[in-house]
């Protein structure tokens, strides 16, 4: 770790957004990992996709578990509302806190412990309901914080930094997300910052269960010739199907994209997705042909990355339970206690 | 673009802004750093070997490394260098053992030095511990130059230029004060094996406006004026007093004016007010002593009454730019306006002149009568005549006199030992790792955010009472160390080493100023424009860095980098290294050392 402060003063031709914030305004304190870290330059991304957005840090509420990925979110947004839950537990904290208020912007930042192990059926669930959130994976394949045992998305065959080889099936964090019903499903590296941070965008503004798996190498423990989640084995081994702009409703919209390569798709709040496609027969609106899409490539030893899927009117669970609009704690007792008339009227009912 | 080539010893050089900017190419951020270990002593020798007068220098130098400090580019105010150089003088030990001992055996080479200010002076220093007999000549009684008798007291004490001036008389230099050279041509017959002349521009340019004759009794030439108050011989002047002109001479004059008995003291400049050559410093103190400065009125007549002096008549002009911008001061047709005075003191430019160069003596003149300079060796056309200072090129300051004097060294050395003095050796450059620990190190990498700490003055009631008493106290110890701490450490260079990067993209993450970026190489123009900030500082160069895996180009913008060294400890395979440049200009000394080294 790093002992210094990082210094206050920024370029002082630092962009500014539409609050009058420049990307460091969006920083948290400086990181504690390891030097190289992946999770550093997802945070890098998750600061330049709020900057960008010129969303409100104090709109948004980061959520995580626990591992070298959960501890991420003090790196980022030092002004937003922040719960580091129990190990596996974000999605039914950030579940709980989004029925509580839904006003807010909800990122889970997770890893491949947090979420394909002890919170797998956390996480499963969180997507199958439709929570509206993004759901980050810091995916590195190994339990760096216990030096580097090989974690539950580990390829089978990939070797640990001591050479021993893997034995166990990998989960596909993807291929479940897709497989359950998430809305909105992407993958990326983190050393691709230009497909990563866009992508984060999308995610943000997408109104249902938004899940990013981000490969992330382990600078420390499974950045080795052998393992399939190092910087230079995913380097050579991306397929990635489009890359993405986000076009906020703000920006005046022009396109000068050859034609036929991109695919605008418009999001409900109004935000446009403008897809570059770097693989022409790729539909992103085909839940179907994306998973079969990923385990052929799987198969190759390829890892494909971009945006997967996206359902263009997705629900989420407020919707669906039809909860009340208003957060629970702006609620008074007039609200809250309609009066014995009502009471009767519901007694009644169940009579 | 090309990958950098960083062991030219130029890229690092330029990356330190302070010492690049420094005509004698002072290590700045090497004394800063030793004055902020309280080693007070060695700050000073470092400032001693490279610009020869650090006690004068802490107080008047003309600062070019200020307005090229990169502090000024990433806060507000740059470091105020200079003042802590002043520090390292102020707070040294005795380092009279720590100076080079007369030599016992001289070489035989003699040298003559017309003029005992910064210039010859700082020749005489690089020479005479070498061998050489130096014989310096002066019209003044005691050596110094114009830093003797053109800067007043109360900015310079008599203590200092005492102290440092006698540093390089002690090493034996023989020193004949109150001869005045009067002719190069019989200089030349005295067979010294070369002659350095280092008069500077001893003329004080004169206003020939209606009534100038009539009351001259009351109108005086700055530079003359300011040598006789400092020699004693004038030690008083009217009530209320006019300096005429906007340079640091006229702030010498009118803040004297104030000491000796001028209570209405006023400057009056043709130029509007921040195009004034003064320093903007002087122009402050000035106006702190209740000196008021009237811009765009030009002199027109001296009135006077019974042959003497009444006041001068002014009239109001304002700036006009052409289509090329340049300047042109047209009449504003408003009324003249008379401004009453008792003595009008002249300070509107100073020029050189060199009466006792006989023109047929072998040294050639240019078009504006100034001698033909060759501004590398600092040779004249006559092969054994050598100049520096102010009489080379014109009116300067007292660091540039310092580098000429060093540069002419190193060519009258070559001269006797009978080189090419075109042939110059190269610098001495050590580049050294600071890394004493995974995040250690050599050097205190926290910056610090503090805003410029102000030098304390004299109350203004008492310097104003004693021409002799020094305005500025210095900064003490605590101020010292707290401004100390603002320098930015720019000779600890970040080092790039490709082949160990594994384009983590760490180092990009963690830099507070955006200074790196990793992206497909391009041409200058395009580079500049996709970096994660612009690089719009085109007098700074950009850092590339090759060898990457995925074919991609290192780009740092040295611009605003705070070499705070987070890049280096966030790499995790020691791509980033924070190593320390130290250059050794060339010098006479050296030159002789390399070819010895060369020889054996």
């Amino acid at each position: 770790m790093t002992y210094v402060v990082k210094p206050k003063f920024h370029h002082p031709e630092l962009p500014k957004n539409k609050l009058g914030y420049t990307h460091r305004d969006y920083e948290g304190a400086v990181s504690t990992l390891c030097a190289g870290c992946g999770h550093d330059s997802i945070t890098a991304s998750i600061i330049e996709a709020c900057f960008e957005l010129s969303i409100e840090p104090h709109r948004v509420a980061k959520i995580s578990g626990i591992g070298c990925s959960s501890k991420t979110p003090t790196y980022f947004l030092g002004n937003s509302h922040g719960f580091n839950s129990v190990h596996g537990r974000m999605p039914s904290v950030l579940t709980g806190a989004n029925l509580a208020n839904r006003d807010l912007i909800y990122l889970g930042v997770s890893g491949d412990g947090d979420s394909a192990s002890i919170g797998f059926g956390q996480f499963a669930h969180c997507m199958r309901r439709g929570v509206n959130m993004v759901y980050i994976v810091e995916n590195n394949g190994v339990y760096g914080l216990t030096k580097g045992q090989f974690s539950a998305t580990a390829d089978r065959g990939s070797k640990s930094k001591r050479g021993v080889v893997n034995s166990d099936n990998a989960i596909d964090m993807v291929g479940i997300a897709l497989q359950i019903g998430a809305s909105f499903v992407a993958r990326s590296f983190s050393g691709d910052k230009k497909q990563l941070t866009p992508l984060i965008k999308a995610a943000i503004e997408h109104q249902g269960a938004a899940f990013i798996d981000v490969i992330s190498p382990c600078v420390a423990f499974n950045n080795h010739a052998g393992s399939t989640k190092s910087f230079d084995y995913v380097r050579e081994h991306n397929e990635a199907v489009n890359f993405l702009d986000v076009i906020t409703g703000r920006a005046p919209i022009h396109v000068d994209y050859a034609p036929g390569t991109v695919e605008m798709v418009e999001q409900h709040d109004g935000t446009i997705l403008a897809l570059r496609k770097l693989n022409a027969e790729y539909d992103v609106h085909d839940r179907q042909a994306a998973m079969s899409f990923l385990h052929h490539h799987a198969a190759k030893g390829q890892i494909v990355t971009g945006l997967l899927y996206v359902e263009q009117d997705p629900q989420d669970l407020h919707q669906h339970l039809n909860t009340v609009e208003a957060p629970l704690n702006t609620l008074g007792e007039k609200e809250l206690c309609p009066g014995s008339a009502a009471l009767e009227k519901i007694n009644a009912a169940l009579r | 673009m090309k990958p950098t080539d960083i062991s030219v010893p130029d890229y690092f050089h330029k990356v330190v802004d302070c010492q690049w900017a420094c005509p004698a190419h002072t290590p700045v951020p090497e004394y800063i750093r030793l004055i902020a270990a309280g080693r007070y002593s060695d700050a000073y020798m470092i400032n001693w070997e490279s610009n020869v007068f650090p006690g004068i220098l802490g107080r008047t130098c003309d600062r070019p490394c200020e307005p090229a400090c990169r502090r000024g580019r990433v806060e507000k105010d740059p470091v105020a260098i200079c003042r802590l150089k002043r520090v390292a003088a102020d707070f040294k030990d005795d380092i009279r053992g720590r100076l080079p001992k007369p030599v016992k055996t001289k070489n035989g080479k003699r040298i003559a030095l017309v003029g005992g200010g910064p210039a010859s002076l700082a020749v005489a220093r690089d020479l005479a511990p070498m061998g050489y007999e130096c014989v310096v000549f002066d019209q003044d009684p005691k050596s110094g130059g114009m830093m003797r008798t053109q800067i007043p007291k109360f900015r310079l004490p008599e203590t200092v230029i005492d102290e440092e001036c006698d540093y390089i008389l002690n090493l034996g230099i023989e020193f004949i004060g109150g001869r005045r050279i009067d002719s190069m041509k019989a200089l030349l017959k005295e067979n010294y094996d070369a002659i350095f002349v280092g008069c500077g521009a001893p003329r004080g340019r004169d206003l020939d406006i209606p009534g100038r004759e009539e009351a001259k009794k009351n109108i005086h030439i700055g530079i003359d004026w300011l040598s006789s108050v400092s020699f004693g011989h004038i030690d008083k002047i009217g009530k209320r007093v006019i300096v005429l002109g906007g340079g640091n001479t006229a702030m010498d004059c009118c803040r004297s004016s104030r000491r000796l008995g001028g209570e209405d003291v006023k400057v009056v400049v043709r130029s509007g007010f921040e195009e004034m050559k003064a320093s903007p410093w002087e122009k402050e103190d000035a106006l702190h002593e209740d000196i008021p400065i009237f811009n765009f009125l030009v002199p027109k007549e001296f009135t006077h009454e019974n042959g003497r002096l009444t006041g001068v008549v002014f009239e109001k002009v304002k700036a006009e730019y052409d289509a090329k911008g340049r300047r042109k001061l047209v009449p504003t047709g408003e009324a003249d306006e008379h401004f009453p005075c008792d003595d009008v003191l002249v300070a509107v430019g100073q020029e050189n002149a060199f009466p006792w160069i006989e023109r047929d003596c072998g040294i050639e003149f240019d078009k504006w009568d100034m001698p033909k300079v060759d501004p590398t060796t600092m040779a004249s056309t006559h092969p054994k005549v050598f100049f520096g200072g102010d009489a080379a090129f014109g009116p300067k300051n007292i660091i540039w006199a310092v580098a000429h004097g060093r540069d002419a060294a190193i060519s009258i050395d070559l001269l006797c030992r009978g080189e090419d003095i075109g042939v110059r050796p190269p610098p001495q450059v050590k580049v050294a790792s600071q890394k004493m620990g995974i995040h250690e190190w050599s050097y205190d990498n926290e910056i610090a955010l503090d805003k410029r700490y102000r030098v304390p003055h004299r109350d203004k009631v008492v310097a104003l009472r004693d021409i002799k008493a020094e305005v500025e106290l210095g900064y003490d110890v605590e101020l010292a160390l707290k401004e100390a701490e603002r320098c930015l450490n720019c000779d600890v260079q970040t080092v790039f080493t490709g082949q160990l990067c594994i384009e983590c993209d760490a180092c990009v993450d963690i830099c507070p100023m955006d200074c790196i970026t990793f992206t497909q190489n391009g041409d200058e123009a395009d580079l500049r424009t996709r970096l994660q900030a612009p690089a719009k500082n085109h007098t700074q160069d950009l850092y590339i860095g090759n060898d990457l895996k995925t074919g991609r180009v290192m780009v740092k913008d040295e611009d605003v980098c705070l070499h705070c060294g987070l890049c280096a400890e966030r790499c995790p395979t020691g791509a980033w290294d924070m190593q320390k440049y130290l250059i050794d200009m060339t010098h006479a000394e050296q030159a002789c050392q390399q070819r010895t080294q060369s020889a054996a």
